[in-house]
């Protein structure tokens, strides 16, 4: 394995990106395809080179890029911001995740008629920050790469959505910005203060606090704490940060919210686990009970939501905000079972939502809507689809062998070792998440076949290969979960010592 | 003088202040000679040429030895040469600004007169004897009232020129003021001697009247930087004066004013000390400039949102970016040279490319308001992708050089052991809510219909776009471009040397 074989992953989409560009009008589409298809096989490439995780060192790839004021000698290298690449398993994961699910969002964009070819270009840029973010070895590269996702985000939603879409886009801007911000100050002050934002050199240097260019008080990491914890509380969304994503899964194109719900989401996760357990794990440790109880409040005030609504679209919205408190209820666990247990549910949450968004998709380019008033009985004139929709549910609810049990599972029994009682109120989400689901789908797949629904066709080549590949992964993690797990374990492994302390 | 002592004079360390005067005097020959019926463009293009020479000139003097000629009134130090490189870059998009622009580049007025605005602001960053500062601040005010009134037959920009005559004497008269009490304690006009003077304590006895010296100093400056308190110009101003001007207060005049304002504060009131409290009159001051600061990022960010008009908006824009570069200014850390010289560099870029972008709609299209580049990106594509990057610049969104610039700011502002934190945050929360009036000039290129009828640039504003955009995005991915030749000078060891 060549030691530029990340900046291949990171930067593959940018030949997407010119392919798209220059090719002629009849067959730019299929050029996005090969594309996301090459970097799907990348990334699966690079997953299972890394299961043997030694060798992972060797991948590491550090260029000098700025320096900001030199007034030491030349052999003292503070302020300098490099361009450092690297991944340990935990980033495996969310690569391979990231190149499944950019695939599904290309296929899926295929029923956009309008400006598609501006559509493929912006994804392929997203795709640069996506993996850029994975990959990142630094505060500002990261930094970096995470606003590289926000810009075309902003046009994506606002340009192909539906009619509240700028809006929506809007909410999203500026609520990220927001994030961002808190996310800027952290940075900002930690490079100040140590002059370095390797991650690797700031896990050392921030717990074990030793000398730093200006001192860090403990109250100062507390509230260097808060604030990452607002900055991925926007992004996952927590409770009370999640009217803006509401806005964005109801309003924009479904194939832009497969991306958003899968993977960018998931940077919130990534971040929490990265940083805010990574750099602050005494600061996290006193913040636990709160995030429990967040994580609680959010699983149940949003399934409790998501059983009021009267539209597939809204329903899965509010199921996206609820399942992310399951990662949270993980995190705040302070345990291996509970950090694996985040980690897993982020992924299998990620393919979940992609297959539900993708039906969400096929429902619209048939007619328009995912209102329950509207469609009835799917289960009679388009028994694929109705089918799907089912197994997509029933993994959603967290059925045993399918991937959404086992992050479920593993986050509750974190909970249960550490807040009982916390946890023990939680499960109620279960039980919501089960209703609520079902709900939809008896509303949806059967009743009265209504005149408007026999019309619907049932799943086209592309639709069908689409969800086969998601339906495969999802039925493969929950099977055989050990595929995520134990590529996550040495990384979990790290951070359990580093809230230990050893 | 002797020829003898002419001979021996450094003259080339005065080369590019020379060329400019030459050319200045020059251009003023040339349109008593030519013929009536020659195009005035040719003289534009002779001031284009001598302000490149007197960039070339510079660029020579850059291993140069730091020098303080005429009895300390000009001193070629690492500070002035690189801060009259960003004035003098500056410059040569303004000029190839106001090549294009069909009425403006036929009046020769405004080819002399911004050279000698210019020569003005280049000898401000080149003085440390406080009678040439203020001739030089001078010369750059009295000329840039001129040019902003230029086209005396168009109702805004006389009434916009009115409103910066008034506002600026007042504020010359203020700082002029203020800077009378620094010679009445000191008795003398020479920076450095004032500087040893008042850090021997000579004023201890007097310390209120260093106090309001600088209130009153600090006060008259912010209207060359367009920040509170004396900001209320820049939007009549931006909107009413012809573009190539606006261009050249927006960029030029500013990074002159915040030149003047680096010379003045840090020689005489950081090194001020007074007695009591162990303290410099700088650090007893920083609150009543950092709430300045706070009161230009807010005000500018926030009214901006309401702007219906892109000059105008940009105006605002600009009053907040001045209240960035004061944050950078105020902290008095490490990293002040640097990131005012970087966001300063990085400014200059951006609003050149997108000032010369709006002229250019202003023009075609009939209308400055915001709905005016709607749809741009139909019409002229690689535009608006020029446009994108502009306005994602000032935003602060990384890959552009605004972004390293803000970073290299938030540094700066952290690295103080008490760091200045609320200041920082302020800044941060605003650059969120000037957001939504950058993405809106963007939802308005992007997502609104408008004229079909492209828009067609000049060929020397091609150039200033492209070059614009090529440092933009330069400066961006790869900032040590810049920071490079910033660290080979000593700023600080320089600066203080007498």
């Amino acid at each position: 394995m060549s030691s530029q074989f990340l900046l291949w992953v990171v930067f593959s989409p940018l030949l997407g990106l010119l392919l798209v560009t220059f090719a002629p009008k009849n067959s730019y589409k299929i050029w996005a395809l090969a594309t996301a298809v090459l970097t799907f096989v990348l990334t699966a490439i690079t997953y299972i080179a890394g299961q043997n995780q030694s060798n992972l060192q060797d991948w590491n790839i550090s260029y000098e890029w700025f320096s900001f004021g030199k007034f030491f000698a030349e052999s003292t290298r503070l302020f300098e911001v490099k361009f450092e690449l690297g991944v340990d398993g935990l980033s495996l994961v969310m690569i391979l995740l990231t190149g499944v699910i950019s695939l599904i969002s290309v296929i899926a964009g295929y029923s956009i008629n309008k400006g598609s070819r501006s559509f493929y270009q912006l994804l392929f840029i997203l795709q640069v920050g996506m993996y850029g973010v994975f990959a990142s070895q630094n505060l500002v590269l990261f930094f970096l790469f995470f606003e590289l996702t926000l810009v075309p985000m902003f046009f994506l939603i606002g340009r192909w959505g539906r009619f509240d879409s700028e809006r929506a886009g809007y909410q999203f801007l500026i609520y990220n910005g927001l994030g961002s911000a808190f996310l800027l100050f952290v940075i900002a002050v930690l490079f100040a203060r140590t002059g370095t934002t390797n991650y690797a050199d700031l896990a050392n240097i921030i717990p074990v606090g030793y000398d730093t260019i200006s001192p860090i008080s403990e109250n100062l990491k507390m509230g260097l704490l808060v604030c990452l914890l607002i900055a991925f509380a926007i992004k996952l969304p927590l409770f009370p940060f999640h009217r803006w994503m509401v806005n964005v899964h109801t309003q924009a194109n479904p194939a832009v919210v497969i991306i958003h719900a899968g993977i960018l989401l998931k940077i919130g996760t990534y971040g929490l686990i990265r940083f805010a357990l990574g750099i602050f794990p005494d600061q996290f440790d006193k913040m636990s009970v709160a995030l429990a109880i967040i994580g609680v409040v959010n699983l149940l005030y949003g399934a409790y939501i998501a059983l009021t609504q009267k539209d597939l679209r809204s329903v899965l919205a509010y199921s996206s905000f609820s399942h992310m408190g399951i990662v949270i209820i993980g995190l705040a666990a302070m345990n291996s079972a509970g950090i694996q247990g985040a980690i897993f549910q982020s992924v299998s949450h990620g393919l979940i939502a992609a297959l539900l968004f993708l039906l969400v998709g096929m429902l619209e380019n048939r007619g328009d809507t995912t209102s329950f008033d509207k469609i009835s009985g799917l289960a009679k004139s388009t028994p694929r689809l109705a089918g799907l929709l089912l197994f997509g549910g029933m993994a959603s609810l967290g059925l045993p062998g399918l991937s959404g049990f086992v992050g479920e599972w593993l986050s509750f029994v974190g909970l249960f070792q550490s807040h009982k009682i916390i946890a023990a109120v939680g499960t109620l989400g279960i039980i919501l998440t089960a209703a609520y689901i079902l709900r939809a789908i008896l509303a949806l797949s059967f009743g009265k076949n209504s005149e408007f629904v026999s019309s619907f066709t049932d799943l086209s080549k592309h639709e069908t290969i689409a969800s086969v590949i998601l339906v495969i992964a999802i039925i493969g993690l929950g099977v055989y979960p050990a595929l995520v797990n134990d590529m996550i374990l040495s990384s979990v492994d790290f951070i359990i010592q580093g809230i230990r302390g050893v | 003088m002797t020829w003898k002592a002419l001979s021996e004079f450094q003259w080339e360390s005065m080369g590019p202040e020379i060329i400019l005067i030459a050319a200045a005097l020059l251009l003023l020959v040339l349109e008593l000679v030519l013929p009536k019926n020659v195009s005035r463009k040719v003289i534009g293009w002779v001031g284009l040429i001598s302000v490149v020479a007197a960039f070339v000139w510079l660029i020579t003097l850059y291993n140069h030895e730091p020098v303080n000629l005429l009895f300390g009134t000009f001193k070629l130090d690492s500070f002035s040469i690189v801060f009259k490189t960003i004035l003098l870059i500056g410059a040569i998009l303004v000029l190839l600004l106001a090549l294009g622009d069909h009425t403006i580049s036929e009046q020769s007025e405004y080819y002399t007169l911004f050279i000698t605005a210019l020569i003005g602001t280049m000898y401000m960053a080149s003085s440390s004897d406080l009678i040439t500062l203020f001739v030089g601040l001078e010369l750059l005010s009295i000329s840039s009232y001129i040019l902003v009134g230029i086209q005396k037959r168009r109702e805004g920009s006389s009434e916009a020129a009115l409103k910066y005559v008034i506002n600026g004497g007042i504020s010359t008269a203020i700082t002029l003021f203020g800077l009378s009490y620094t010679y009445g304690l000191t008795g003398t006009t020479n920076i450095t001697e004032m500087n040893l003077a008042l850090s021997q304590g000579v004023a201890s006895s007097n310390e209120f009247l260093l106090i309001i010296a600088f209130v009153l100093v600090f006060v008259g400056l912010s209207f060359k930087l367009a920040s509170v308190p004396f900001h209320m110009w820049a939007p009549d101003v931006y909107e009413g004066a012809p573009t190539p001007v606006t261009a050249f207060l927006a960029t030029v005049s500013k990074t002159g004013g915040f030149i003047i304002v680096l010379r003045i504060f840090l020689s005489i009131f950081a090194g001020a000390l007074l007695m009591e409290e162990q303290k410099s009159v700088f650090e007893v001051m920083q609150p009543i400039v950092g709430v300045l600061a706070a009161l230009s990022m807010i005000i500018g960010n926030t009214i901006a949102l309401k702007q219906n008009n892109l000059k105008r908006m940009l105006a605002y824009s600009g009053i907040a970016h001045g209240g960035y570069l004061l944050v950078a200014f105020l902290t008095i850390s490490p990293f002040m040279f640097e990131s005012i010289w970087f966001y300063l560099l990085a400014y200059t870029f951006m609003t050149m490319g997108i000032l010369t972008i709006v002229y250019n709609v202003q023009q075609q299209r009939g209308s400055d308001s915001l709905s005016a580049i709607a749809g741009l990106v139909k019409t002229n594509p690689y535009l608006a992708i020029a446009m994108t990057i502009f306005v994602l610049s000032l935003a602060g969104i990384p890959l552009t050089s605004g972004f390293i610039g803000k970073l290299n700011i938030f540094m700066g502002a952290f690295v103080p052991v008490k760091g200045f934190y609320v200041l920082g945050g302020i800044l941060l929360l605003t650059t969120v809510i000037s957001y939504f009036y950058y993405f809106g000039i963007l939802q308005n290129v992007f997502f609104r219909s408008g004229e079909e009828r492209p828009v067609v640039l000049p060929k020397t504003h091609i150039l200033v776009v492209i070059i614009c955009v090529i440092m933009t995005v330069a400066l961006g991915i790869k900032p040590s471009l810049a920071y490079d030749v910033f660290h080979q000078f000593e700023i600080v060891k320089d600066f203080f040397q007498a």
